[in-house]
């Protein structure tokens, strides 16, 4: 598989990706929010975290190119004076981090529990396929709701803000463990009772090495599409519990932060506060949303 | 029938150069070519060939139900003497059901599973009957007893799924044949169905049309089932009718190559036999159907003019074949029997 | 009642056990909740008598026990924030929620369904091209940025509807509604549609698959073979047999509209459950918690066996007795 892949890359995904012009648009923006985000320290017009460089006088300055709009903040600035095109860049910084981190811890614990479910089997199988199912029966984002709540609680506040990035991501990777662990199961079971593995056994190879080189290569395409589109949630569920007061704390605002923040002068006129960090994260999830998408469509057709 | 009456009368259904085309992406298929061939009232015609010869396809054309991106490039179909083949939607669904029945392959998918069998015969007959739904249903059930349903009054409010699969068959005959169409088409009626009962089926839909006058387009790949219910067969093969003529004379003396070649892959009743015939190689593709007649790379008989002029139906004797062997012009190199003795046993 | 539903009702025995069991974990281990009643001044003495009165001293499956048995009867003991019962609070809030929920669902269905029908059927219109995008959007969008743009077009540029509240509500008994004043309907509007356009767009775009699977079957082919007219085909046999996945989704979606009732509640300051789960989260107010996990299991539960029964009812090889799938 990992030839498969390789092979894959080399010539058909690519003719699959350079012939859909949604998904390559859609690359082209992702690659945009991430190179903004990435290198927002070296890019952004302003430090916006840098409390001695805010100046109240420049609070609620519109975009740039409304009247009253001052070309220094092409965004516009927020009630701290604060450049909303810079907090976007280093808001984006916080939403893929916590994202990306979110999609590996739930893609390191669904795997390894779905190898062990369907290696092992028995009841280690269904109980860890009882809890899948349980926990399919709630939405994501109240389970991680749930957690959150519970971690604030166990915790005293001050403990509790500095570790607030990481319960957030514990809190998403959690809520999505089951998809990664059932398709993993689901190809282990498959994969168990073919000849080769059986074959390898007879010559002594022990099953976890089977299970691994056999096995994790196999089901490393869907895992792969899973993980892409769960990005997209991963995002939009830090941004949800942020913009409900609950996520990242306060001194490292996200977008879904910006857009609480932003929206309690929604009433006032100031609307470019929150509705500017609004596009950025739509543009980043839906762009992340279609190459997912796409690649589940290129790497398996049957897979919908 | 005898020839007088059948030149007296216009067939019921006429087919007349048709011609079906599927646009793809790679260039346009030509599924059907210049099919022509008729049915006259009450008459049974079999059609045969290997799948993907186009018997399906005919079928599908007739009754105006092509799955897109199907359609008639050329030709036309004529019902009574009318094309039917560029009717309004609306003018075609009436025609279906009520002058054209049809009956499809596989009776566990072909009714609705959420519907009783009552509700789906009368919805049938209110379509296309001016009655009461007392007068459907009283038909409905009357239906289902001509096709032999034990029980009719009861059965009538069961759900497809408690009937068995030979049961539901006869469901779809009744469903096919409750507005008193003037012709079915049936499409394989046998081939999902038990051996047991495939023959009480066709038992069954010989009956039914034979005491209403219906004609039937029989279409299937079992030559037994034509030598025993059909008055006429047409040969088909790769999207081209390959023979026509009547039944017997077809079976008994196939004027084409692959008709005898199709006759001789029947396994005898009377007799036991170490090796049934085969035809070596297999049906062009329809992107890769070859200039001249189709055939002619599997063809024992083969000589130059096959390979580079495409034959039409020629006057055979008593039956019509594709096939230059018949063409007093072509300068025959091997002389042709049509036994089936000639080919590769 | 068929066996199988029956089946369905011990199956989700375990599931409302385990979740008891989380509630029951949260409310007995997560913080410590003799500390945060007593508050700041207390004796050793006041301390002892509040463990053995909360049944703190006892063992764990006598503990459970207890808190199960109270939480049949909708006891889950005082709020840490407000200090008013629990069962108090949910119940003053529950009419909020579940009105805003059942219009947001009726909203998707109503309007989910056709479209999905429409774009199914005539894959190749524009309008359905449209649909088809906007659903996209629909998925991609997040709720909470649905409803503040709702707020900044419909609330702030053209002023028709108010962003904040229920408007006017009547009380009936303990139930207050707001779907029997002119303001309550028009405070509904926004919140609803928040809350209903992404199980709208999911519905829409579950029928639509659905509709093209059906189209293909057989019997759609033999029931245009016998003359039945499109509307019989397309919605008498065509969308009858969508339904039953349809029903599967749309359930489990109604369960998902309760969970995001948190969100659109935040946005608009609708003074439903979700807004006391939310400002419950943010102050670790554990009993509130702990209730509002219970009652979305039992929701979760009894949607389910809504689902079931209907699919009961449109689907006779169920009444036959084969089982589900």
């Amino acid at each position: 598989m990992a030839n498969a892949l390789s092979r894959a890359l080399d010539s058909d995904l690519w003719y699959s990706f350079s012939r859909s012009p949604v998904t390559v648009a859609s690359a082209a923006v992702a690659l945009v929010c991430v190179l903004g985000a990435v290198f927002a320290p070296l890019l952004a017009p302003h430090n916006p975290f840098d409390l001695a460089s805010l100046n109240l006088m420049d609070a609620f300055n519109p975009p740039a190119w409304m009247e009253e709009g001052n070309a220094a903040f092409p965004l516009g600035t927020d009630d701290q004076g604060r450049d909303v095109l810079s907090a976007i860049m280093y808001g984006a910084r916080v939403s893929l981090i916590v994202g990306l981190s979110a999609v590996v811890f739930s893609t390191v614990v669904g795997v390894g529990l779905g190898l062990l479910a369907g290696y092992l089997g028995g009841t280690t199988d269904a109980v860890l396929m009882r809890i899948a199912d349980i926990q399919l029966t709630f939405p994501s984002i109240l389970v991680a709701l749930l957690i959150d709540g519970i971690v604030r609680a166990a915790l005293p506040p001050e403990a509790h803000e500095g570790i607030a990035l990481y319960v957030v991501v514990f809190a998403i990777g959690i809520s999505n463990w089951p998809q990664f662990a059932r398709t993993v199961r689901g190809s282990t079971l498959v994969e168990r009772n073919k000849e080769y593995v059986l074959a390898a056994r007879v010559i002594g190879l022990s099953r976890v090495r089977i299970m691994l080189t056999h096995v994790l290569p196999n089901v490393l395409g869907p895992v792969l599409v899973i993980a892409t589109l769960n990005l997209g949630f991963a995002i939009l569920a830090e941004a949800t519990l942020s913009f409900l007061g609950v996520g990242v704390p306060p001194t490292q605002p996200s977008l879904g932060t910006l857009i609480r923040i932003g929206n309690d002068f929604l009433f006032s006129g100031e609307w470019w506060i929150t509705l500017f960090p609004g596009i950025a994260l739509v543009a980043l999830v839906l762009s992340v949303n279609l190459l997912g998408d796409w690649l589940r469509d290129a790497l398996n057709p049957r897979l919908r | 029938m005898n020839n007088l009456s059948a030149k007296a009368a216009a067939p019921l259904l006429e087919v007349r150069n048709l011609r079906v085309e599927f646009p793809t992406r790679r260039g346009t298929l030509t599924a059907l070519d210049d099919v022509s061939f008729s049915i006259r009232a009450g008459e049974v015609l079999g059609v045969v060939g290997e799948s993907g010869a186009g018997k399906s396809m005919t079928g599908a054309a007739i009754i105006g139900l092509l799955e897109p991106p199907g359609r008639i490039a050329r030709g036309e179909i004529l019902l009574d003497g009318q094309r039917i083949d560029n009717l309004p939607r609306e003018k075609m669904r009436r025609i279906r059901g009520k002058q054209i029945g049809a009956i499809f392959q596989d009776p566990l998918t072909t009714l609705n599973p959420l519907y009783t069998v009552g509700r789906q015969l009368q919805e049938t007959i209110l379509t296309h009957l001016p009655m009461t739904p007392a007068q459907a249903r009283a038909r409905a059930i009357h239906w289902l007893e001509e096709v032999g349903i034990p029980g009719a009054a009861q059965r009538i409010d069961s759900y497809p799924h408690e009937f068995s699969g030979g049961m539901r068959q006869r469901v779809v005959i009744a469903l096919a044949l409750c507005a008193e169409p003037r012709l079915v088409v049936a499409d394989e009626p046998t081939t999902a169905l038990d051996v047991s009962i495939q023959a009480q089926i066709i038992a069954l839909l010989k009956r039914l049309t034979r005491e209403h006058g219906t004609a039937v387009m029989l279409v299937t790949h079992d030559m037994g089932v034509i030598a025993e219910t059909a008055d006429r067969v047409a040969v088909m093969y790769a999207g081209r009718l390959a023979e026509i003529g009547p039944v017997r004379e077809v079976v008994k003396a196939p004027r084409h190559p692959y008709s005898a070649g199709l006759m001789a892959s029947i396994p005898p009743l009377d007799r036991k036999v170490e090796h049934l015939a085969q035809i070596d190689g297999a049906m062009p593709r329809l992107s890769a159907i070859p200039r001249g007649c189709a055939y002619y790379p599997r063809c024992p008989h083969v000589f130059e003019r096959c390979r580079v002029e495409r034959p039409d139906l020629i006057d055979a004797g008593t039956t019509r074949a594709a096939c230059w062997l018949h063409d007093p012009a072509s300068e025959k190199q091997v002389p042709f029997s049509g036994t089936g003795s000639t080919v590769h046993v | 009642m068929p066996a199988f539903i029956l089946s369905r009702l011990l199956q989700a025995i375990p599931v409302l056990l385990v979740v008891a069991l989380i509630s029951f974990a949260m409310f007995a281990y997560v913080g410590d909740p003799v500390a945060i009643m007593l508050g700041q001044d207390f004796t050793e003495a006041q301390r002892q008598a509040l463990v053995q009165s909360l049944g703190l001293d006892q063992p764990f499956f006598v503990q459970f026990f207890r808190f199960a048995v109270n939480a049949v009867q909708g006891e889950f003991g005082l709020s840490y924030r407000l200090s008013r019962p629990v069962a108090e609070l949910i119940a003053e809030r529950a009419p909020a929620t579940l009105e805003l929920a059942f219009v947001a669902a009726a909203i998707a269905m109503l309007v989910g369904v056709p479209m999905g029908v429409y774009t199914g059927l005539y894959r190749q219109s524009w309008l359905s091209r449209f649909f088809l995008t906007f659903s996209l959007i629909g998925v991609s969008l997040p709720t909470f940025l649905i409803g503040i743009l709702l707020i900044l077009v419909f609330s702030v540029l053209l002023g028709w509807l108010p962003s904040y509240g229920r408007g006017d509500v009547v009380d009936l008994g303990w139930w207050s509604t707001g779907l029997l004043t002119a303001s309550g309907w028009k405070a509904l509007i926004l919140p609803a549609i928040t809350l209903g356009l992404f199980q709208l767009t999911l519905i829409m775009r579950l029928v639509r698959s659905e509709m093209l699977e059906v189209l293909r079957t057989d019997y759609i082919k033999f029931a245009r073979a016998r003359g039945l007219p499109d509307r019989s085909v397309h919605f008498g046999h065509a969308l009858k047999n969508t339904l039953v996945p349809v029903i599967t989704i749309a359930g489990l979606q109604l369960g998902s509209i309760i969970a995001f009732a948190i969100v659109t509640e935040t946005v608009f300051q609708w003074p439903g459950m979700g807004l006391l789960f939310i400002q419950s989260v943010g102050s670790a107010d554990i009993p509130v918690m702990a209730a509002y996990l219970m009652l979305t299991a039992v929701i979760f539960v009894v949607i389910n066996l809504v689902v079931d029964i209907l699919y009961y009812i449109v689907d006779p090889r169920l009444r036959a007795g084969r089982g589900g799938h």
